[in-house]
């Protein structure tokens, strides 16, 4: 009995989640065309698996904001990144910790505006001290970072890039 | 005799290679201090135009019950600060009386963030009427031995200087109302009934400090 009532708990928590992921994602969706804007992630334990994919893709995660000057300087960058492996199997993710009460009034007009290649994340679970290690170890939480990944390699830059050449060769030391 | 030779080389090269391998290893957040460290004391100026150090601060009227203090590096113009404001004001409001104050230092560099020059500090601590000392990390030199990379970045000392508690004020920066945990008051609590803190590390998002590239 307590089963059921853990799956119908589940299912209740499923259909809420996929309700918040909708408010951003759909709605622009219906505007921009079939990618979303962004996805609503509420806790970690929802976006943990693209920390830990065990396939033949490179995973490129870079945490960011609207508000954090160096990582707006950035996204050039990784825009610039994703159009080099279009096409190939290199999956560029960035994380937004951007404030939920700034997400209708700088989030959601700086994307459209932007109209960014890769896939954005909105993550809004602040208790970094109990997942932060499952991004990177060395993470503090300062940001911006970014962690490149396979199955087999592993490499975390601390800080802002120098310049686009930095990011391509962290994530040539990958593939 | 030669043993002994042969020997100390063999522990000097297995010495050397030993910290090879460790200073190779990244460790996090392996610059500055850690929990157990001593911290240096620091001469910086308040908003007021006055020098304040640590020494000094024990030594003025009215501070003589000071049992430890609150060093956090903070700033004006990352948003995880100004979200922090009114948290580290009520900190500091519930704390100060219990012997510890909280000591704000704002460590970006002015020319690079001319939001946190001196005025511009004084300016919103004036507006937010800090009840406690707001300085500037002028020349950058206190926040680097410190090992702080963020703001804000909360060092928890006693009187001694030692190092209890670094990190976070608590476990949601963000949102004030889904505060679960308030890491300093319970590691001040532990403290002063003996023990030490658990956690004494916490990670904490924030902005980076600001430097001259």
């Amino acid at each position: 009995m307590q089963k059921l009532w853990h799956i119908c708990f589940f299912l209740v928590g499923l259909t809420l989640l996929s309700g918040c992921q909708s408010t951003g994602g759909t709605e622009a969706a219906e505007d921009e065309g079939p990618k979303p804007l962004y996805t609503t992630y509420e806790t970690f334990d929802e976006i943990a698996p693209i920390f830990n994919k065990q396939t033949d893709t490179t995973y490129v995660i870079n945490f960011w904001a609207t508000w954090c000057k160096p990582c707006v300087e950035e996204l050039p960058y990784f825009e610039q990144l994703h159009e080099k492996y279009q096409g190939e199997k290199v999956k560029i993710i960035l994380v937004s910790l951007d404030f939920p009460n700034q997400i209708e009034t700088k989030l959601i007009p700086f994307l459209e505006e932007r109209q960014l290649g890769p896939e954005i994340a909105l993550l809004l679970d602040d208790d970094i001290n109990s997942w932060g290690d499952q991004v990177d170890p060395q993470w503090g939480g300062a940001i911006p970072i970014t962690l490149v990944y396979d199955a087999e390699k592993r490499s975390f830059h601390g800080t802002q890039f120098a310049s686009y050449e930095e990011l391509e060769s962290m994530v040539e030391g990958v593939l | 005799m030669k043993k002994i030779i042969g020997f100390s080389a063999f522990v000097l090269v297995a010495a050397i290679g030993f910290f090879a391998i460790s200073a190779a290893q990244p460790q996090p957040e392996a610059e500055g201090l850690e929990v157990g460290d001593t911290a240096p004391d620091f001469e910086l100026m308040n908003i007021d135009g006055s020098m304040v150090s640590l020494a000094d601060y024990e030594a003025e009227e009215g501070h003589e019950d000071v049992k430890g203090y609150i060093v956090t590096f903070t700033c004006n113009t990352c948003p995880y600060a100004v979200a922090y404001e009114d948290r580290l004001i009520e900190t500091h409001e519930k704390m100060a009386p219990k012997g510890w104050p909280l000591i704000a230092i704002q460590p970006n560099d002015p020319e690079v963030q001319p939001g946190d020059s001196m005025e511009e500090m004084k300016k919103r601590a004036g507006e937010k009427d800090f009840p406690f000392v707001y300085l500037l990390d002028e020349g950058q030199e206190v926040y680097p031995a410190y090992g702080a990379n963020r703001t804000p970045h909360i060092f928890l000392l006693d009187t001694d200087r030692k190092v209890h508690y670094i990190g976070a004020l608590d476990d949601s920066p963000r949102d004030p109302e889904g505060v679960t945990v308030n890491y300093v008051e319970d590691a001040i609590a532990a403290i002063e009934s003996g023990n030490e803190p658990d956690p004494s590390f916490t990670k904490a998002i924030g902005c980076t400090i600001k430097t001259k590239k």
